[in-house]
């Protein structure tokens, strides 16, 4: 009886219990291998103020925590639908055309593991000219460029994947090609490009942080970067915290999303 | 002489590239008259899907030219209406949208509210009408196939290209929809090439039964007309005379065509001087000597013949 009440809780008292452990080794570690890591009640008092009110402004750079991952939002929603926008089209074209594939597959591989840290100084010097726009244009082409992979292979993949007994309707129907393209193609391809779109927002997401640290920009990832040149080390957790949550939120929303196209 | 409805002329069809090329179908003729009911049967993977996307246009012949009023089939389209052997819905439209896809492709000239009209009857039709905003995923093996049905009718074809259409569906669900097609063809005069692995199914529905013999090298045997008056009724059907020689006929057609395959790849085999235990006699005791039986000392055989 016992046994059966608790498995019941399971799934609330398990990683309650994991929080626990992990809360315990950071008390030891900042008791005893680091001494200038803060402990989990020290953060807990410094980042007090930014989570209560999480909207407050102070300052440019002295804002409540949801207002900061809200900038970062906008940003990464500007550069993730630029990822989309040329990713898909760029998937389509691979997917549907072996001499396109054979010509940009080796660019392509060598691009995709370029670190978003690499590509950021390019944005930069790339839009160079565009004075006081310049950080936000790099940060969106950064996020752009390192964001789009995933939806550019899976949407690949997902045309190729298209069964040949569709396109054969298509071609009984006499379809035109553009007909085909929206009644055929994109339908039957829209489950392997959400799955792309998904961990396009992820990288879109692990990569703003980035962004926001090397151009200062106010943001979650240019207030982790502030905090650690004012030594404040404890709003470094709360902003890794708050990072780690926001992505998973955009994770599970996603999945969601897929989901729904999955059954269709 | 007037051409044939459909002419098809000694259509040959391989696959493979040039090293292990298999010849699928040979020197495959036939003529369709207007109006005609062809069924074709032939054993599984002899060549039919393969047939049939010829005569639809989604394949080219190596040799030989398919003929449709006297044109020459070189490309689909949907004056050869193909109902697909897996069906091939579209899986994110409903039935509607799927009849509906078809009917706005082959009627463009009509208004939106005409091709919604004609898009229902045809649903009615095959009465799904009840399933109507339901997507393939939600429906029976034999609904998927009358949505499919229905999509090629609606196309208003100058022949109707069935590749096995029911041979996924149980026994029940298939008398219902062979009847279904029997009467569909039967009201609108339609020209039905068939294709089917059932003899008694071709029978029941075609005017003209063609074997198709085994693969590779499958081409098609001799026509048996079948005579029996419309409408068949399947259960009086299988004590008519015609109906079991023509049938007799087809099976024999096909066994034969497949003999002559495997003679050609019979081997001699050599058997282990043994005889497998029989179970069902009488076993000695447990501790008794016993050998095994040798070939060459078995002096009875029984042999069972199937009445
Ligand atoms: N695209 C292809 N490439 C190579 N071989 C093929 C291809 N399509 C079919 N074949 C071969 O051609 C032969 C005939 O195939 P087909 O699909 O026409 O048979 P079928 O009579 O329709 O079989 P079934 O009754 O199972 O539907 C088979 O041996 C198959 O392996
Ligand atoms: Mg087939």
């Amino acid at each position: 009886m016992k046994d059966s009440k608790f498995k019941k809780l399971d799934w609330l008292i398990l990683p309650i219990l994991g929080v626990g452990a992990v809360l315990i080794l950071w008390q030891v570690v900042s008791a005893s291998v680091s001494k200038e890591l803060p402990n989990p009640g020290k953060t807990w008092a410094a980042s007090k103020a930014y989570v209560v009110e999480p909207f407050a402004k102070r300052g440019e750079m002295d804002q409540g925590i949801l207002r900061f991952t809200w900038y970062s939002l906008v940003l990464v929603a500007k550069g993730y639908a630029l990822a989309l926008l040329i990713g898909t089209p760029l998937g389509f074209c691979l997917g549907l055309s072996k001499t396109f594939a054979k010509t940009f597959d080796p660019i392509i591989q060598i691009l995709r593991p370029v670190s978003p840290l690499a590509w950021l100084p390019l944005g930069l010097v790339l839009f160079l000219g565009a004075g006081k726009q310049a950080s936000e244009l790099g940060a969106l082409f950064t996020i752009a460029v390192c964001a789009m992979w995933p939806t550019v292979l899976n949407t690949a993949v997902g045309v190729r994947a298209v069964p040949q007994d569709y396109l054969n309707v298509a071609r009984v129907l006499k379809l035109s090609r553009t007909k085909t393209l929206f009644k055929v193609l994109i339908p039957a391809t829209l489950p392997y490009m959400f799955t792309g779109f998904r961990l396009s927002l992820g990288i879109a997401w692990l990569v703003i942080v980035a962004a926001e640290m090397l151009t200062g920009r106010p943001g979650v990832g240019g207030f982790l970067w502030q905090e650690y040149n004012a030594l404040v080390y404890e709003h470094i957790i709360l902003c890794i915290i708050t990072i780690g949550i926001v992505g998973f939120v955009l994770d599970r929303l996603m999945s969601v999303i897929e989901r729904r196209f999955k059954t269709a | 002489m007037r051409p044939a409805f459909l002419e098809v002329q000694s259509v040959s069809k391989a696959y493979g590239a040039n090293g292990s090329r298999t010849e699928v179908l040979r020197d495959i003729n036939l003529s369709i008259e207007e109006g005609e009911f062809v069924a074709i049967v032939g054993y599984s993977g002899a060549g039919k899907t393969t047939l049939m996307s010829i005569l639809a246009g989604l394949l080219q012949p190596d040799a030989g030219e398919v003929k449709l009023e006297g044109q020459p089939v070189r490309s689909p389209g949907p004056d050869r209406g193909l109902v697909f052997q897996n069906y091939s819905l579209l899986p994110w439209l409903n039935v509607f949208e799927n009849v509906k896809l078809a009917v706005d492709e082959v009627f463009p000239a009509k208004s939106e509210a005409e091709r919604v009209a004609h898009t229902e009857e045809f649903v009615e039709m095959v009465n799904l009408t009840a399933a109507h905003d339901k997507k393939p995923s939600e429906l029976s093996g034999g609904m998927r196939q009358r949505v499919s049905v229905a999509r090629t009718l609606a196309m208003h074809p100058k022949i109707l290209l069935c590749d096995e259409p029911l041979s996924a569906l149980d026994a029940l669900t298939r008398a219902n929809l062979q009847d279904e097609i029997a009467r569909l063809s039967a009201t609108h005069k339609q020209t039905v090439v068939l294709i089917t692995n059932d003899p008694d199914e071709a029978i029941l529905l075609a005017d003209r039964v063609i074997p198709l013999t085994a693969g590779p090298n499958a081409t098609l045997g001799p026509s048996f007309r079948v005579d029996i008056a419309r409408p068949r009724d399947r259960r009086a059907l299988n004590h008519d005379p015609q109906f079991k020689q023509i049938r007799r006929e087809v099976i024999e057609f096909l066994l034969r065509s497949r003999k002559h395959r495997q003679a050609s790849v019979t081997r001699k085999l050599v058997l282990p001087e043994i005889e497998p235990e029989d179970l069902s006699v009488h076993r000695p005791k447990i501790g008794a000597r016993r050998r095994p039986i040798r070939r060459s000392e078995v002096q009875r055989e029984e042999i069972q013949i199937d009445p």
